[in-house]
Parts: structure tokens; C-alpha cells; sequence
């Protein structure tokens, strides 16, 4: 019985697909990186700066745990560069050098490697990342304060939802919607262009790599939460079309709240999970304390991943 | 092989084939020098008659000891060269019996004198290592009486229509083989199993009761066709307890062929799929090595190449070119070192890609994570281990590359292994 040959043995299937994680993460890359751009085009080197650092610096953070650890490297997956990537887009362009470095720290080794890296996650890194960075330096991540030096060419000098928290509904009114959805408006610096955001996220449902329910429940629950506050009371909250237009609205529902790990996976849990995100997002922005909610909300919603993920249809063959 | 759509959105979706081309004779393979067959049993000690030495019929029983049961049937005409040990999948140790060719075929005539009465005995005396390989045990379980007998017509995995073809093409040896098992098991209820595409080509030639299922991957996986059927799948005392039996349209084929020449099959038909996926029909017989095969056809054997007894999504993948197809080898696939993926030891990203495609709805992102730790009972009591049908499709689509299906065997293996310990320890 001995062959000439040396075949390979493995389990069936004996197909597969061809999809993988490294083609996932820079495929997400490839659809943020519109976003990201509009951000060096309007605050120039500085964001620039801010991005490379970022990604840059999450790489190193990966390559550093997977020595310390003595794990084969797995920066080649690409995870850690969106990672970086991401959380760069919601930082300020005037974000200090050593603000980013933290914050990479937190999203990948507090976020991420400390739970047993990729896809061990319970939240969202970058989410977790830039709540303890809000929550530890709140002047450096001001948009209002930071962005002071620059020359801006935006119909509003000021963050929009800063405005609404501080002067209501009536300080935002002059804004054109069309401005918002273009970006032209203080805030992070490759989170404002809804229009690349939504260009990126409707490629990544396209293929496959998030999965709508999420994103569209999101804005949903947004708009939804919105409108009821907006017809209570027109004087106190900015109506639905502003909430879903600016601050993170959008790269929550299409980036963050749409990261696997730490999502539902099943089609009514991931509703509940996008819908109730937009409802946390609204409260938080006109009864909280915060200016916005969404980062908040979306560490809210990934607590609550695991217990919404027990909805499922029944297996089949069971009689219980 | 088939790739993920540009457009992830949509579900891969497979059909079966569906032997709907125009009947080409099948290429008739000569008898190879040796052929090797297997008798389903430990080699321990043989009895006088099964020697290095001893001339054997074609058609002739071989057993281990005078008076077994389990048998291999010899394909040939010659003399036992070999017995050797060999090891199967999950641990099953059975005996390999090589026999050399030898001068011109001479039938052995034992099973004339059989055929005469069609009973479970004489069924489970001789036709269990026939070309379908029909396990008649589960007819004779008195404990667990069967009432429903289910001649799958289908494949169950894909690329191969063999099981199709031969009912196809041997309509009248299958209705005599329903009759013989109408006789010997005295079970009225039979039902034929095919894709629904293709019914129109059996219903009405055939003495049983047509039943379609979905011409789409994995409805004709049997446990899918259980399923489909009575709503309910086997737990892990296993489907002796269902009342419904499994057997496969070749093997009625062949049952029906034996009681009417009184001459046990000896030739399987078997598909050869090569490197470019071009099907090849060949007959040959039961034992013939598979580099024979592969080369009356050309195709051409490297090294880290793949070789599959079955389909793509369920097969087996073998060592050797030298290895015998068996009586329940319908196709061998061969895969081209390029083309064949790579698993990897990633964990589980949560990406609910095969959540989605499972047609069982187990939820298998949770499943994994207690089978890749060694949790199977766990895995079986919470997260619906028992409601997988077996079809391949998870690991198909897994981002991470995780051997999900093989897990999922190794699992049902395991706590396989454990409930029948606890059974002996009983008794």
C-alpha cells in the first residue's frame, strides 16, 4: 500500500468560498478611507497625521501583545489597521500625538487583545477606545475647543450638536441639511461626510461583509426617537433629519455598531440591537448629559449583544 | 469549486445534478491484476479458509470464521494474496482481502441455490457488501421495528448523479428489488426519493411511491429527507429508533439483479470527476484500485493533489491511489493542489455568515465556540448539535476557516463513544 504519491488528507467540504478576515478588514479599509479623505481635504496635514499615527500605531500595539504573548503575529489580518483607521475618524484633527497613541492602546490591547484578540471582543474597540478617552480628556477631544486654529469654510463655526445642547433647537436652525450630509460642519475628522459614509457602508452591504439590518435599525431607531422628541416639544429638540445628520449617527450605524463580535447575528436580534442604539443615541443626545450619545449607545447595545442573540428560530428537529 | 459572489448579499446556492443528459454507456473498466475488499470486522484470527493462497469465485463469500455474517463478496476469479489489517474513518478496524486475478471468470454458484428465497437472512448472508451497500441490520431489529423503507433515488452531496443514473437506467432490476424487499421484510410502505426537477423522468415506471424533495443542496441529504418526512430527526440513540429505513437506489438495483440471475453484482458505476471537473461514468469492479481508474481516464495524480471518495461537500478524502473503491464509492473527485483551501486555527469572528445559510437553523456560531473546547455534551444539550444534517455548507462559508463540519463529526463521534459505553457499563 505505499503510493508513489503524497496526497493531502483533510475533512470534507473540500469547497470553500474563498472569503476571509484579511479581505474583510480591508475591504472595510477600502470603504472608510472616503470618509477619511474628505477629513484630509478639509483639515489638511493634521488629520493626515492623526490617521497615519493612528493605524500606524495600532499595528505596533498588535505586533508588541503578539511577542509579549508569544502568538504567531496577526497584524497581517488587517484588523488591527481598521481598528486604527477607525478610531482615527472619530478623533479631532487636532488630537495631540500622545492622545492617539492611548487611545490606540485602549482599542487594541484594552479593547481587544486583553480578551483574547480578534473576534473575542464583547465591545466595540474603537467605541471603548474613544469613551475613556471622552470621558479622561475631555478639552483635548472638544471639537469646538480643538479646531479653533483652523480656517474653516463651514456655514457654522461651531460642532452643530455642541450648539443644540448649549442654545437648543433655535442655534442650529440656519443649517442647510445638504451642507450637513456633505460634511461641511465641526466635528471628528472622518466622521462628518455622511455621503461617503453612506457610500462606504452601502458597498459593505453590497458584498456582504456587514449586514443591513443593523445599520438600517440604527438610523431607524434614530429617526424614530427623534421625530416623537421633535413633536413633543419643537422648541427644545432639533428635529430627526438634524439627529441622523450629524456627530456619529453615521459612522455608527455603517462602522461601529456593525462590527462583528460584538453584534447580534440572528435577523431579529440584530433589529432590536440597531433599533435600540438609535433610541439610546436620541436620549442620550437631548436628555443626557453628553453631547453625543452614540458611542455610549453603541457600548450599550454591545452589553446586551449576548441576551438579544437567545432570540432564534427553532432548530430544526426539535420537539422542545 | 465555487466562489462567494461579488455580491455577499445573496446566498450561495447549490443544485443538485440532476442525470438529465442523454444516457451515455458508462466506460466498462477492465478487470485489474489485484482488487482488495474489505471484510467489516477486526482481523483477529481466520479460519482455515480464508488463507494467503486460497482460490476464490467471483461472487464467493469471504468471511473471517466459518458462520459470520459480515462478509466481503469477491469481485474476481482468483487467489487471495493478502490479508491485512486496516484501519477506517473513526477508529473502525477492518481486514483487507487482496486478491490476484487469475485465468477467466468462474461464478461461484453458492448463492443460486440462496436466491431462491428471498429472506432477511439470505439478504444480510449476501447482499450486504453488494454494490449500494445496503446495511440490512436495522431490518432485522426486532426491538426497533422498521415501517417505512425510503430508497434515497438522489445523491446527497453534489457534481454526482450516479445513484440517478442507475435508477434510470435499471428501472426493471429496481422494481424486482422492491419486490424482493416487499417479500422479505413484508413492509408495504416504500418510497422513492427524488430531486423534483427530475420526477417526471421516474413517476409512473416504478412500483413505489414517488416522494420529491428539493432539487437544492442539502434537501437530499437523509437525514434532511427524515426530516422532510416525519419532522423529526434521530437523537443520539441514532435512527435505528425512527421506524423509517435508508437504503439507496443502487442497492435495490442490485438486489433486484441478484434475486433474478442468481448471480451476485460484482460492478459498481462509478463517476471519476478529473481536475477540470469533467464527469467521466465508469463500471468497474468492486476492488479496483483507484489509480486504475484515474488512468484509464487520463487524469493525471501529483503530489499534493486530493483525492475524494464522494462529493465535494461530504466526501472522503483518501491516501492513496491504491486504495479499492468499495460498494458505497459512487464518484472520486479530483482536486488539483491550487485549488484546494486551507483551513485555519482563527477563532470565531461572529460574522453570522453561517447562521444564515444553515438550512437546520443551528446556531452554529455558538455551537463552535463549546466544540472547539472539547464541550460536546454541552454543545448537544444547548445549542441544537443533534439538529445538524450534515451538509458541509458552514464550513463552506466560514470567514474564519474554521473545520466547523469536522467538529461537528468529531462531536456526534464522541458522545457517541460515551453513550455506548454507559450502555455496556448497564448491562
Amino acid at each position: 500500500m505505499n503510493s508513489k504519491k503524497t496526497l493531502i488528507v483533510s475533512h470534507a467540504p473540500f469547497w470553500h468560498d474563498g472569503s476571509g478576515i484579511p479581505e474583510r478588514s480591508y475591504h472595510t479599509i477600502i470603504a472608510a478611507l472616503p470618509a477619511a479623505i474628505v477629513g484630509i481635504a478639509f483639515y489638511g496635514t493634521p488629520a493626515l497625521g492623526v490617521i497615519s499615527l493612528a493605524i500606524s500605531s495600532a499595528i505596533l500595539w498588535e505586533l508588541l501583545l503578539n511577542r509579549a504573548m508569544r502568538q504567531p503575529p496577526t497584524i497581517g489580518n488587517g484588523n488591527a489597521a481598521l481598528v486604527g483607521l477607525l478610531l482615527a475618524m472619530v478623533l479631532p484633527a487636532s488630537t495631540p500625538w500622545w492622545i492617539v497613541l492611548i487611545g490606540t492602546f485602549l482599542a487594541i490591547v484594552i479593547g481587544m487583545q486583553i480578551f483574547g484578540g480578534i473576534g473575542a471582543n464583547p465591545f466595540n474597540p474603537v467605541a471603548l477606545a474613544f469613551a475613556i478617552l471622552m470621558v479622561s480628556y475631555k478639552n483635548h477631544l472638544d471639537f469646538d475647543a480643538g479646531l479653533v486654529n483652523f480656517t474653516l469654510s463651514f456655514p457654522s463655526s461651531t460642532d452643530p450638536l455642541a450648539a443644540l445642547k448649549a442654545f437648543g433647537p433655535s442655534a442650529v436652525e440656519g443649517l442647510n441639511y445638504m451642507d450637513l450630509f456633505l460634511g461641511k460642519q465641526v466635528g471628528a475628522l472622518g466622521s462628518t461626510c455622511g455621503l461617503a459614509l453612506v457610500l462606504g457602508g452601502l458597498y459593505l452591504i453590497l458584498r456582504g461583509f456587514i449586514r443591513w439590518e443593523i445599520s438600517v435599525s440604527f438610523l431607524a431607531g434614530v429617526f424614530v426617537t427623534a421625530a416623537l422628541f421633535n413633536m413633543a416639544d419643537p422648541a427644545r429638540f432639533a428635529p430627526p433629519a438634524f439627529h441622523l445628520l450629524t456627530g456619529f449617527t453615521m459612522i455608527g450605524a455603517f462602522f461601529l455598531a456593525t462590527e462583528t463580535s460584538s453584534s447580534p447575528v440572528n435577523f431579529v436580534p440584530m433589529l432590536i440591537y440597531g433599533a435600540l442604539g438609535g433610541v439610546m443615541t436620541v436620549l442620550i443626545r437631548n436628555i443626557g448629559a453628553y453631547v453625543d450619545g452614540v458611542i455610549f449607545a453603541i457600548l450599550l447595545i454591545n452589553l446586551i449583544n449576548p441576551l438579544v442573540d437567545k432570540i432564534r428560530p427553532k432548530a430544526i428537529g426539535k420537539v422542545a | 469549486m465555487r466562489k462567494r459572489s461579488f455580491f455577499g448579499l445573496s446566498k450561495p446556492c447549490f443544485h443538485y445534478e440532476l442525470a438529465t443528459g442523454a444516457l451515455t454507456d458508462p466506460t466498462a473498466i477492465p478487470t485489474p491484476e489485484t482488487v482488495t475488499v474489505y471484510i467489516k470486522q477486526e482481523l483477529k484470527r481466520t479460519s482455515s479458509s480464508l488463507k494467503v493462497g486460497t482460490p476464490v469465485k467471483t461472487g464467493q463469500r469471504l468471511v473471517l470464521n466459518e458462520g459470520d455474517d459480515i462478509c466481503a463478496i469477491s469481485s474476481v476469479t482468483g487467489t487471495i494474496c493478502a490479508i491485512a489489517p486496516f484501519l477506517a474513518d473513526y477508529g473502525r478496524a477492518w481486514t483487507a482481502v487482496t486478491i490476484k486475478t487469475e485465468g477467466s471468470d468462474t461464478p461461484d454458484t453458492d448463492f443460486a441455490e440462496a436466491s431462491q428465497a428471498p429472506t432477511l437472512e439470505t439478504l444480510n448472508r449476501y447482499l450486504a457488501a453488494c454494490p449500494g451497500e445496503p446495511d440490512i441490520g436495522p431490518l432485522m431489529d426486532e426491538r426497533n421495528p422498521v415501517h417505512t423503507i425510503v430508497i434515497t433515488g438522489g445523491n446527497a452531496d453534489l457534481l454526482i448523479d450516479t445513484s440517478l443514473y442507475v435508477l434510470k437506467q435499471s428501472a426493471e432490476a429496481v422494481n424486482a428489488g422492491i419486490e424482493v424487499l416487499r417479500k422479505a421484510t413484508g413492509i408495504e410502505e416504500i418510497v422513492i426519493v427524488v430531486p423534483e426537477e427530475s420526477v417526471q423522468n421516474y413517476s409512473g415506471h416504478l412500483d413505489a411511491r414517488i416522494q420529491s424533495v428539493s432539487s437544492q443542496y442539502p434537501y437530499a441529504q437523509p437525514l434532511m429527507i427524515l426530516h422532510h418526512l416525519t419532522g423529526r430527526l434521530p437523537d443520539e440513540k441514532g435512527m435505528a429508533s425512527m421506524g423509517i429505513y435508508f437504503i439507496r437506489a443502487e442497492a435495490v438495483a442490485a438486489i433486484g439483479q441478484a434475486f433474478s440471475t442468481g448471480r451476485l453484482p460484482v460492478e459498481k458505476t462509478v463517476a471519476v470527476i478529473d481536475k477540470r471537473g469533467i464527469k467521466h461514468l465508469a463500471r468497474a469492479r468492486m476492488g479496483t484500485p483507484v489509480g486504475t481508474l484515474l488512468k484509464a481516464f487520463d487524469v493525471p495524480i501529483n503530489d499534493k493533489d486530493k483525492i475524494i471518495f464522494g462529493g465535494p461537500m461530504t466526501g472522503n478524502a483518501i491516501y492513496s491511489e491504491d486504495l479499492p473503491i468499495g460498494p458505497d464509492t459512487d464518484a472520486i473527485l479530483v482536486q488539483d493542489k491550487s485549488v484546494i483551501p486551507l483551513y485555519s486555527d482563527y477563532p470565531c469572528i461572529n460574522c453570522g455568515d453561517c447562521v444564515r445559510i444553515c438550512p437546520a437553523n443551528v446556531p452554529v456560531n455558538l455551537l463552535v465556540r463549546f466544540l472547539e473546547a472539547g464541550q460536546y455534551t454541552e454543545g448537544a444539550d444547548l445549542y441544537d448539535l443533534y439538529s445538524c444534517i450534515e451538509c458541509g455548507l458552514c464550513s463552506y462559508v466560514c470567514v474564519s476557516r474554521i473545520p466547523i463540519y469536522q467538529y461537528i463529526k468529531l462531536a456526534k463521534y464522541e458522545i457517541g463513544r460515551i453513550t455506548s459505553a454507559e450502555e455496556m457499563n448497564e448491562q
